[in-house]
């Protein structure tokens, strides 16, 4: 059963969140999220759950971390300059692999930039924010409805590779509002039963990576989570082979289930066209519109390639996807974030020209046009 | 016969620790578990969390769950697990730098929530694990690696941090007066909401070098010395004047003790009141 629902991009995605099994949410108030924490507030007492106001961003990521060491699914939101005092806990929760979700509504930067006005500036800073090598999943909606889809997905993901995963949105999309058919039940993963007795338990054993049957505090298991490189059993260690092997490891959980993401990580039309756009969230929706009205006039199809997934980057499918392109064109409200990576992934003589705005404002399909 | 306060050690390939001769934390550590014991609390029902620093290194010694967290953050990480097992005891532990410096606001405002943790602050006067820096309990005119013509801040006075925050419980005690010390954080455990408890410890490696107090021993020695527990204190003059480490005083007891309602008990309610109201 599917039920409509005239929703803000921001409320779908709590929607989704509270769906998908979302029981703790910790967070602090920045515009332009604040509507996800507000109805997390309203719900989650609702369903047992517990919804806290931290006293800043750093407490906030932590407290997540610590809920969901204790067994409760849980996810903060936040904007950029929030964001970024997240960063050291979500390189803990990479190394500890605590599962979480962080939603990024982006605002203007850097520094405490535009409030209220949208841009894609946190692109590379959902990548590389944390310190250290480790490998990030970032989804990114372009619409209300992807909005509630992809917080479900994120959420899966987060559970079953055993790591934060970062969700990126645009304020347009966080407070525009569409009518959405949300299902009354979504498909949800949950860890695996642990089938090993108590003693014999690892928490970081080499079967116990990514859709894994790993213990959370309370359950008897005497589980030891520590943010040092450890060995299977927690415990820090300094020697060389063990900490290769936790780098792999965290390496590896993505790098082994990119299968997880194709079929749906991008949408693309017409890429056998000369001229092909590329875009993601609200910028894809200005590009769509570019689509639209450059097939009108021009009477020939243009490509379009739009990016559900931006980390980890599909570097060979868009390589393979955008192989007789004459000329793309990337659309992203940044100095040219992720038009880096595409034009890293695609064959060099094609020329990649970036439409880029940075103002605060909208891009225009108008400018998009300009550049075809 | 084995003592029951093995129970609580992981005894399985982590010791020996890597605690300096003569630093007091391993005491400490030894009256957390000698406390577990007295109150019969089941391995399975701890959960200890830290920061990062020498005294953070203490659960991963303790055979229950335990939580090395970054440094500071332990608390909010404390409170997401204990709303996640309301059931368990889940008991903060760390140093005068970690939970006071870095985690200073997530102190004072879980104190100011009243959740139910207790919170075993290290007081060694100085950062031990990045090697003798001033921290916020290091005593002015005293010398460290990074205050080399003597300390010019004031010391916090934890105590009376703790009361203003919201604290329902403050003890204090050394790592020269162990069965006190295992006295107070059973006591601690035991109170209901955030209960703090402050134990002044030896860094000998740093600390007691570089101020010349001595060697572990003579640093017990001058704990020893400088101590007076709180109820054998007049009652007029208790908690009017704290004298200060090295030069004063050390009070020692329970030094403060209140009672509130505490976080969960208040959102359960209010959450429940809401559904009951709108019928
Ligand atoms: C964000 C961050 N800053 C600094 C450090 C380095 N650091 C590690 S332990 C420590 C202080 C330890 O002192 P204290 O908390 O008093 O504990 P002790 O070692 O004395 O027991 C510092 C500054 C760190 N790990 N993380
Ligand atoms: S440096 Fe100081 S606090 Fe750390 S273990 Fe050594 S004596 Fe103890």
């Amino acid at each position: 059963m599917a039920e409509r629902q005239l929703l803000s991009g921001n409320e779908a995605c709590a929607l989704g969140a509270l769906k998908a099994g979302v029981r703790f949410f910790a967070g602090y108030p920045i515009t332009p999220s604040t509507e996800i924490a507000e109805f997390m507030a309203r719900e989650l007492p609702k369903v047992g759950g517990f919804f806290l106001q931290m006293e800043d961003e750093i407490a906030s990521i932590n407290a997540v971390i610590g809920a969901r060491a204790g067994g409760l699914k849980a996810m903060t939101a936040t904007s950029g300059p929030g964001f970024s005092l997240m960063q050291e806990g979500i390189g803990y929760a990479c190394m500890a692999e605590v599962p979480c979700l962080i939603v990024n509504v982006q605002r203007g930067g850097p520094a405490t930039g535009l409030p209220t006005k949208p841009a894609q500036g946190d692109v590379m800073q959902a990548r590389w924010g944390t310190h250290g090598d480790h490998p990030s999943v970032v989804l990114y909606p372009d619409s209300v409805a992807e909005s509630f889809f992809l917080t479900v997905k994120a959420l899966n993901l987060s559970e079953y590779l055993r790591m934060p995963v970062i969700l990126l949105m645009d304020e347009i999309v966080g407070h525009m509002r569409e009518v959405v058919e949300i299902s009354e039940e979504v498909e949800i993963y949950s860890p695996k039963k642990k089938k090993k007795p108590k003693e014999e338990y690892l928490h970081y054993d080499e079967d116990n990576n990514y859709d894994a049957e790993f213990a959370h505090f309370g359950e008897g298991y005497k589980i030891h989570i520590s943010g040092l490189t450890h060995r299977p059993d927690g415990f820090p260690t300094n020697n060389p082979e063990i900490i290769a092997w936790k780098m792999e490891r965290l390496k590896r959980k993505v790098e082994d289930n990119l299968s997880l993401f194709w079929g749906w990580d991008m949408e693309y039309l017409d890429l056998g066209s000369e001229v092909c756009l590329v875009a993601y969230g609200a910028a894809a929706r200005a590009a769509r519109e570019a689509k639209v009205i450059y097939e009108k006039e021009r009477k020939k199809p243009i490509g379009f390639l739009r990016f559900r997934v931006i980390w980890p980057f599909p570097a060979k499918r868009v390589s393979l996807l955008l192989r007789s392109a004459l000329k793309i064109v990337v659309v992203e409200m940044n100095q040219g974030q992720l038009g880096g990576e595409v034009e890293r992934a695609v064959n060099p003589d094609i020329p990649v020209i970036s439409v880029n705005r940075v103002d605060g404002e909208m891009i225009t399909p108008e400018e998009i046009l300009d550049v075809l | 016969m084995k003592e029951a306060v093995f129970n609580y050690l992981r005894l399985d390939g982590r010791f020996p620790h890597i605690l300096c001769a003569g630093c007091g934390i391993g005491t400490i550590m030894k009256a957390m578990v000698y406390a577990f014991s007295d109150l019969n609390l089941p391995n399975e029902r701890i959960c200890v969390v830290s920061g990062i620093g020498c005294s953070s290194r203490v659960p991963g010694y303790l055979d229950c769950d335990t939580f090395h967290t970054l440094h500071g953050r332990a608390i909010p990480c404390a409170i997401g697990v204990k709303l996640a097992q309301p059931e368990m005891k889940v008991i903060v532990m760390g140093g005068d730098g970690d939970i006071l410096a870095i985690g200073l606001s997530h102190f004072i405002h879980a104190a100011r929530r009243n959740i139910d943790l207790t919170c075993i602050i290290v007081n060694n006067f100085n950062y031990g694990m990045t090697g003798g820096q001033v921290s916020p309990t290091t005593p002015q005119g005293s010398l460290t690696l990074t205050t080399p013509y003597k300390n010019p801040e004031r010391e916090f006075n934890i105590l009376e941090i703790s009361k203003a925050a919201g604290a329902v419980f403050f003890a204090r005690s050394t790592t020269y007066h162990a069965q006190h010390l295992k006295e107070m954080i059973k006591k601690a455990i035991e109170k209901k909401g955030f209960s703090v408890v402050e134990v002044i410890s030896q860094c000998p490696t740093f600390f007691g070098r570089v101020n010349r107090i001595g060697d572990g021993v003579k640093m017990l020695e001058y704990f020893k010395e400088k101590s007076v527990e709180v109820k054998t204190l007049p009652v007029a003059s208790r908690g009017e004047k704290e004298e200060k480490f090295p030069e004063g005083k050390i009070v020692i007891g329970v030094l403060y003790e209140t009672s509130a309602e505490e976080f969960l008990e208040s959102y359960q309610k209010n959450v429940q009141g809401e559904y009951e109201g709108r019928g």
